[in-house]
């Protein structure tokens, strides 16, 4: 297609090909103005406000322009702020880990298991239609399974498995991993499924032809032709959980802290300079995160 | 693997995936069965009779706060966010067909506005009106938060679509004379219709479903999900489930409506097209 156009374009004046480039460079920017200008104003602009209130000052019903360090300070000199990040790096590894197997092993299974496209399809949409339902309503649905009273304790006391009810299902660190693996393992399955979809059979089929076993071949084959999509479903999992806070006060009754949580508290109290210092030490960590794992696989290259 | 008999491997991971579907539809269909708890039912099984006695509290405003209006709300906002993701996203796909000064600009902003924690994106919006002295409001600063985590989307659906686009139906409207429009318009939108309502569709229900985002933005009218929180702390019946299901249910039907529009597009295609051509695109 290319070998035309530039043939043709060749074949024409000078100055007209000139003008047709400015013509489309125009066309182009028209294009894209207007998701530029989404992003300007409610991604780039609001950000470099928030690096700028964190030097703000503010009282109990305001907030003043200022340039102090306090905010950092606090953030910083806090034991609170290290403590909460660890518990939300914890939640972040947990679900990382948990939804890589299971993505991966969901992925595979429709990658190389199931033989037809339109089965393949069919399986892979009945995995994504929760994602375009409400994530409130999809944590409050444990309730009847994991409450004092639920599905699964009256199962396991009727058993006789247990005498008292399990009071660690419902309201602790357990249901949060729970509504994190049960909201984020579709970002590790897609990925992983569209990297799978692109592996060459016939490599798969020549591992076995030399006499590799079924586990040999995902090892060394299937796995690392993966790597985009797990470094991409893995970006997605870890910066969601970094970035929540209604899943650890929903999920957790209060138990657990996390870092937008105590972000979302301070906003509560109205201290938005206080916040802010701290959503720039949340955006830096979870940038850090991602140069990180950017280092291992060029995302771009994959998409 | 690829075929002759099912290896014991196929069993056990086809158990896994059964599992997995068990796992992301289990909760679901039992707050649908207990919305219908009697009117003496509790948040747990068993069914104390059988009603909808909390599907009608629903509807009592000061029962449960305003389902109505918050609904309507989402309802306005995920349409007019729908509308949008797809026109710009399509202008924005079509731009990203050739390289241009500018373009891995765009692109890095697009994928920072995915992995830019949502509380920082409401935050920052917030502060914004806040220090210009303007009201937030659902339709202002909500649909520009909105917006920041739908279009990513829908430009990375867009990308795909046009990797895979066969560019000789361009040439041929153009070397019979078609303009840019008249392409864009006949040959172009007709041949990616069925992605395009899939843009819609993530358009619509990742607007409809959002919370974080809204947080600071909507203003003093909740949407939908706002208010859906807010009643996860306060209410302690079954009425909770009735709310649950209700969404969830009106979700569904815009998934199924998306599918079956795809569904008839294609058909459609078929019919009209010789078969050669109606595989391709």
């Amino acid at each position: 297609m290319w070998a035309g156009v530039i043939d043709r374009a060749a074949a024409r004046p000078v100055a007209l090909k000139a003008r047709r480039g400015r013509w489309w460079a125009a066309v182009t920017w028209l294009q894209v103005a207007p998701l530029v200008g989404v992003f300007s104003a409610f991604l780039v602009f609001p950000i470099v406000l928030i690096a700028v209130v964190s030097f703000w000052d503010y009282t109990e019903y305001t907030i003043v322009p200022d340039f102090i360090w306090r905010n950092y300070a606090e953030v910083l000199g806090s034991a609170v702020t290290y403590r909460t990040y660890l518990s939300t790096l914890k939640f972040a590894v947990l679900t990382w880990a948990i939804t890589l197997v299971l993505g991966f092993t969901v992925a595979y299974f429709l990658a190389f298991h199931v033989r037809t496209l339109k089965w393949q399809m069919t399986l892979f949409l009945i995995c994504t239609i929760p994602f375009w339902t409400s994530n409130i309503i999809r944590m409050i649905s444990w309730i009847p399974f994991l409450g004092r009273n639920g599905i699964i304790n009256t199962a396991l006391i009727s058993t006789g498995v247990v005498r008292q009810p399990l009071e660690f299902l419902l309201f602790s660190e357990f249901s949060t991993v729970l509504a994190y693996v049960h909201l984020y393992t579709l970002f590790m399955v897609v990925p992983i499924f569209n990297s799978m979809m692109r592996i060459d059979r016939s490599l798969v089929e020549a591992a076995a032809d030399c006499g590799a076993t079924g586990w040999k071949t995902i090892r060394n084959v299937v796995m690392p032709l993966s790597k985009p999509g797990i470094a991409i479903g893995s970006i997605f999992v870890v910066t969601l959980v970094m970035g929540d806070f209604i899943t650890v006060r929903l999920m957790s009754g209060g138990q657990s802290a996390s870092v937008a949580l105590m972000i979302s508290n301070q906003l509560a109290y109205l201290q938005y300079p206080a916040a802010a210092a701290n959503a720039v030490v949340l955006l830096a960590v979870v940038l850090l995160i991602i140069a990180a794992m950017m280092k291992i696989v060029d995302v771009r290259k994959e998409l | 693997m690829i075929d002759g008999p099912r290896s014991l491997g196929f069993y056990a991971l086809a158990a896994v995936f059964a599992l997995f579907v068990a796992f992301l539809y289990g909760p679901l269909v039992a707050i649908v069965l207990l919305s219908f708890q009697g009117p003496d039912g509790g948040l747990t099984f068993p069914m104390i009779g059988w009603s909808t006695h909390w599907f009608a509290a629903l509807f009592e405003q000061q029962r449960v706060g305003d389902f109505k209006g918050s609904f309507l709300r989402s309802l306005g906002l995920g349409v007019i966010v729908m509308l949008l993701t797809v026109a710009i996203s399509l202008a924005a796909g079509l731009a990203f067909r050739k390289r241009f000064v500018g373009s891995s600009v765009v692109f890095y902003l697009a994928v920072a506005s995915l992995i830019v924690p949502s509380i920082l994106v409401s935050l920052g919006v917030g502060l914004l009106f806040r220090v210009l002295d303007w009201e937030p409001a659902w339709w202002t600063s909500g649909l520009g938060v909105h917006l920041t985590w739908t279009l990513p989307f829908g430009l990375l659906i867009m990308f795909a679509v046009f990797n895979r686009f066969n560019t000789s139906y361009e040439e041929a409207a153009r070397d019979l004379g078609a303009t840019g429009w008249q392409t864009l318009r006949h040959v172009v939108v007709p041949i990616i219709a069925p992605s395009l309502v899939g843009v819609a569709l993530f358009g619509f229900t990742l607007s409809y479903d959002e919370f974080a985002r809204s947080l600071l933005t909507v203003g003093t009218r909740n949407t939908l999900p706002l208010e859906i929180y807010g009643m996860t702390t306060n209410i302690t019946s079954p009425a909770l489930y009735a709310l649950g299901t209700v969404t969830t249910v009106f979700s569904f039907l815009v998934i199924l409506g998306a599918l079956a529009a795809v569904t008839i597009v294609q058909r459609r295609r078929e019919r009209r097209a010789p078969a050669s051509v109606s595989r391709k695109g």
